[in-house]
């Protein structure tokens, strides 16, 4: 297996047009997304370095900052491990409705964020289905970080699924068997066997979940209250900057955004080429 | 081959159908109306009594497009290139700033048309749950501790400047002094539970989500509530509150290089006529004309003792004293959350 695997990353390309490919891969990379970071990072670098600077340390930016990029980790992180779960279910049992499970788990991509939004915020705000219930026990969720929380996970829990479903069909039901004639315990071949094979995947539904939470704006909108240091993210403040027709303010916060996000999903790939490693070693 | 031939011949038979809607198309004159987000509905009723009017008058069949958005967002937007004809938006400093950054309109663009180019004004009213069960009456029953007041944030909604201005003129009314009027200020955004980005939310999240005691709102869209949720929501009218003024303005660049600037004109001096002021009272604003309109329109309107915006220096002043970065408002909310 671990051979298999090895196999599949080293293995020199029998295709020809390794040029033309190339070349096209750097034509449209630049067309879609260099030369629009480019011009973002241009418009922001009208502030110097020191402009950018004062913007980061900004108390209301920081605490924005702080917020979209925390509950971000956190909504990505719970999405990863129930992620795995779902995935896991959805493809190892048959069971009645599994169809219809299996592609419900794509309804966050396809339903506009702002319909996800609004009917959060009705079922958690104090007199919804759900909110109400949870208020009797003191626990606010709607118009809080809390709100933006569950907003997050519900949009970043597909990337968490996708992604590491086609491992869990690819794992033969072989291994866990051998594992368990060579004297494994169950958890022993959950964690030594089953879960470094699905660990680099993971990261990379992590990492998604996270770039996409970062970066939401519609869904929060609605259930997060929006108050200033307490519930306000970091897109917002640059819409809020926009309205001020202050476009320097507005690109300054968003290229924070861009490298706290980038040296984040660097952490996270370095991190998966690691665990790939350490999982075939 | 004959197939193919076929096909090609379908296609530019179908090609040339495009194209001669599309120069039908160009044939009738457009234009295209950049307005704010409340007004849809008056709109849609004005657009459409002007259609007949210029019909009538010249036997040209018109198209009115519109464009509906936040105030701001709006402005960029035509400042971006969207060739708006004529754009009718929430607050004159967008129009400012779209004569600013283009140049496609005069700086003295608001002196052109009647009333500072404001064909109706409005106000802003409170609204609260039937029955007034929290006795809201006035802007201080807003500040005190366990109310909860639904506003939107003005730095994102027009609607919520004035609402802002409306709270400022009162404390300054009571105590003369600016740092008291910052106080109250800060008071009111204490208990403001949620910031909505734009009015209708601010609406949406106090009647749907039944978030509040008090819905600080434009009166067309308290009214607006009030027919939609019969017996539910009272208007509650303050001491003070402030006329808010929605500019129009006939985008000269644009109207120019589409030679449409007659009619765009005439559009915008029906909203002047007889006609227009009546759907507008109908409609819950204050119109600029209100003989035209029908009198029970006119009456349900509440008395008011409303500020104008230069009671408050002017809006350029405004904005830089309250709503800009690091104004007033950035500082109430700064000094809540150390």
């Amino acid at each position: 297996m671990a051979a298999a695997i090895r196999l599949r990353f080293r293995r020199r390309s029998a295709i020809p047009g390794f040029g033309l490919a190339l070349g096209y891969t750097l034509f449209y990379l630049s067309l879609i997304v260099l030369i629009p970071l480019a011009a973002l990072l241009l418009k922001a670098s009208g502030l110097g370095l020191r402009g950018i600077f004062e913007i980061a340390t900004e108390p209301r930016v920081l605490a924005a900052l702080r917020l979209s990029f925390g509950l971000s980790l956190a909504a990505a992180f719970v999405d990863s491990i129930f992620g795995l779960v779902i995935a896991w279910v959805l493809m190892r049992y048959r069971f009645p409705g599994r169809k219809l499970l299996d592609a419900a788990v794509d309804l966050p991509f396809a339903l506009p964020t702002a319909v996800a939004g609004i009917a959060l915020a009705t079922l958690y705000a104090p007199n919804g289905w759900l909110g109400a219930v949870l208020l009797s026990f003191g626990i606010k969720v709607a118009f809080t970080p809390l709100g933006i929380f569950i907003a997050l996970m519900f949009v970043g829990l597909p990337f968490a699924v996708r992604t590491v479903q086609p491992l869990i069909a690819e794992i033969d039901r072989e291994v866990e068997e051998v594992s368990a004639t060579l004297g494994a315990s169950r958890a022993q071949t959950l964690r030594r066997v089953i879960l470094p094979m699905l660990t680099p995947a993971m990261l990379t539904g992590f990492a998604l979940a996270f770039a996409r939470s970062v970066s939401e704006y519609g869904s929060v909108i609605f259930i997060a209250g929006n108050l200033p240091y307490v519930s306000e993210i970091a897109p917002l403040l640059i819409v809020i900057k926009l309205e001020e027709y202050n476009y320097a303010g507005a690109t300054g916060i968003a290229a924070i955004m861009l490298a706290v996000s980038f040296v984040t999903l660097l952490a996270i790939n370095l991190l998966q080429a690691w665990t790939r490693r350490f999982a075939h070693a | 081959m004959p197939i193919r031939t076929k096909a090609l011949a379908v296609l530019f038979a179908a090609l040339a159908a495009m194209l001669s809607l599309a120069s039908a198309a160009r044939a009738q004159t457009v234009l295209l109306n950049v307005s704010y987000d409340p007004t849809r509905e008056l709109y849609r009723d004005i657009n459409q009594a002007f259609i007949a009017d210029w019909k009538a008058k010249t036997g040209e069949t018109i198209t009115l497009r519109m464009s509906h958005g936040g105030s701001g967002a709006q402005a960029r937007s035509v400042i971006d290139g969207l060739d708006a004809a004529v754009v009718t938006l929430a607050l004159a400093p967008d129009i400012d700033a779209i004569a600013n950054a283009t140049k496609k309109l005069p700086a003295d663009w608001q002196t052109r048309l009647p009333n500072n180019s404001c064909p109706y004004t409005s106000t802003i009213v409170f609204v609260v749950r039937k029955g007034n069960p929290k006795t809201i009456h006035d802007w201080d029953d807003l500040v005190k501790p366990g109310i909860q007041v639904v506003t939107p944030n003005p730095k994102t909604s027009g609607g919520a400047r004035w609402n802002y201005l409306a709270a400022w003129g009162y404390a300054q009314a009571q105590s003369k002094d600016d740092a008291k009027a910052r106080d109250f200020i800060a008071a009111l955004f204490k208990n403001v539970p949620v910031l909505d980005t734009g009015a209708r939310g601010a609406t949406n999240t106090f009647a749907q989500r039944g978030i509040g005691d008090a819905l600080i709102a434009w009166e067309n869209e308290a009214f607006l509530l009030l027919k939609e949720f019969p017996d539910k929501f009272e208007i509650v009218v303050p001491s003070v509150t402030v006329r808010a003024e929605p500019p129009v303005a006939l985008v000269d660049g644009n109207v120019d290089a589409a030679s449409t600037r007659k009619v765009a004109q005439a559009y915008l001096d029906f909203l002047y006529s007889p006609a227009a002021q009546a759907i507008m009272a109908k409609h819950f604003y204050r119109s600029f004309k209100p003989e035209g309109a029908a009198k029970e329109d006119i009456e349900r309107f509440p008395k008011v003792n409303a500020l104008g915006i230069d009671a408050f220096g002017g809006w350029s002043a405004v904005q830089a004293t309250h709503f800009a970065d690091g104004g007033v408002f950035d500082q109430v909310m700064k000094a809540a959350h150390p």
